[in-house]
């Protein structure tokens, strides 16, 4: 008995709807995504205020330090404590020298850990004081609502 | 003479999309795994003059601030607001802020063009962080819908209580 041959021609089913709408979810993801993380820190939650909003434009010569609930500052890579912030904050006084600014140009936007004792706050704003910062942002984020 | 012209074969014509669709779905799953959503934040600005050896500003301002003394129990957490030494409010921020509109020129409306009073935060040293913005949050202003009406623009810390 001979069989019948089938046609060996590959079926391909139309890709179009499916590749537009994965480019679609690429450009959404690629336009939220965010590799700055300087600004972040899974060790820090910050505590929450009805009146926090993203400031109208980006401070002049932001310097982002946080500070942990066990007192421990947090620079970029660098980790430090309270006390020794000082030799952290020269690196970012001599960046601003070689940009022809000082340190009372900078704005040192502080992310407290929302359990942090306050006087620990305040003692990291006294070191900068003495580096010649004179611009603190503290930095909160936005009250969930139910 | 006649000159035959091959046709292309039609069947031939489609694009090879495979590894385009791999790069793509490994492009989607890159930015799917690394997505995070992240709550909005702002700031608060923080006045802080440089200080003398003596704990004063080096420029001290002629009108007196408002002094908010924060008192902390065992815990860290807030057990009283005082204001200038004299007014207490227990832990309730919302008569902090009540008090804080009646302080200010345009009450409710904020103080317009002005900064406002100035307030001077003088807190326990072990007082947790997130009473202090508690505390910031309702003197420096209050929400309507979506508008922020600002209180105060001044805030300054008192020398830390160790």
């Amino acid at each position: 008995m001979r069989l019948g041959k089938h046609d060996t021609k590959m079926v391909e089913g139309d890709m179009t709807a499916m590749i537009d709408m994965v480019f679609q979810l690429i450009a959404f993801f690629m336009v939220l995504i965010n590799f700055s993380q300087d600004d972040q820190n899974e060790k820090i939650s910050l505590p929450e205020s009805e009146l926090a909003k993203p400031a109208d434009g980006p401070l002049e010569s932001p310097i982002v330090i946080h500070l942990d609930k066990d007192a421990r500052v947090y620079m970029g890579a660098n980790e430090a404590t309270v006390d020794s912030v000082k030799v952290l904050l020269g690196t970012e006084v001599a960046v601003l020298k070689s940009n022809q600014k000082s340190a009372a140009d900078g704005n040192i936007i502080i992310r407290a850990h929302r359990n942090a004792a306050g006087g620990k706050v305040q003692d990291l704003i006294a070191k900068c004081q003495e580096m010649g910062f004179e611009k603190f942002a503290l930095r909160v984020k936005e009250e969930e609502h139910q | 003479m006649a000159m035959r012209v091959k046709t292309p074969d039609r069947a031939d014509a489609t694009l090879q999309l495979t590894s385009m669709i791999d790069v793509v779905f490994l492009l989607l799953i890159f930015f799917v795994m690394t997505f995070r959503i992240a709550s909005q934040e702002g700031d608060f600005s923080v006045k802080m003059p440089l200080q003398n050896a003596g704990g004063q500003p080096l420029e001290p301002d002629a009108d007196l601030p408002i002094k908010l003394r924060l008192k902390a129990d065992a815990s860290g957490s807030l057990s009283d607001i005082l204001v200038n030494d004299n007014q207490s409010f227990g832990k309730d921020f919302v008569k902090l802020r009540a008090f804080i509109m009646q302080m200010t020129p345009g009450g409710a409306n904020g103080p317009g063009n002005s900064d406002g009073p100035e307030v001077e935060l003088d807190l326990d040293y072990h007082l947790r962080y997130e009473f202090i913005i508690g505390a910031i949050t309702s003197v420096t202003g209050h929400r309507q819908g979506d508008e922020v009406i600002r209180l105060v623009n001044r805030i300054k810390f008192a020398p830390p209580r160790k």
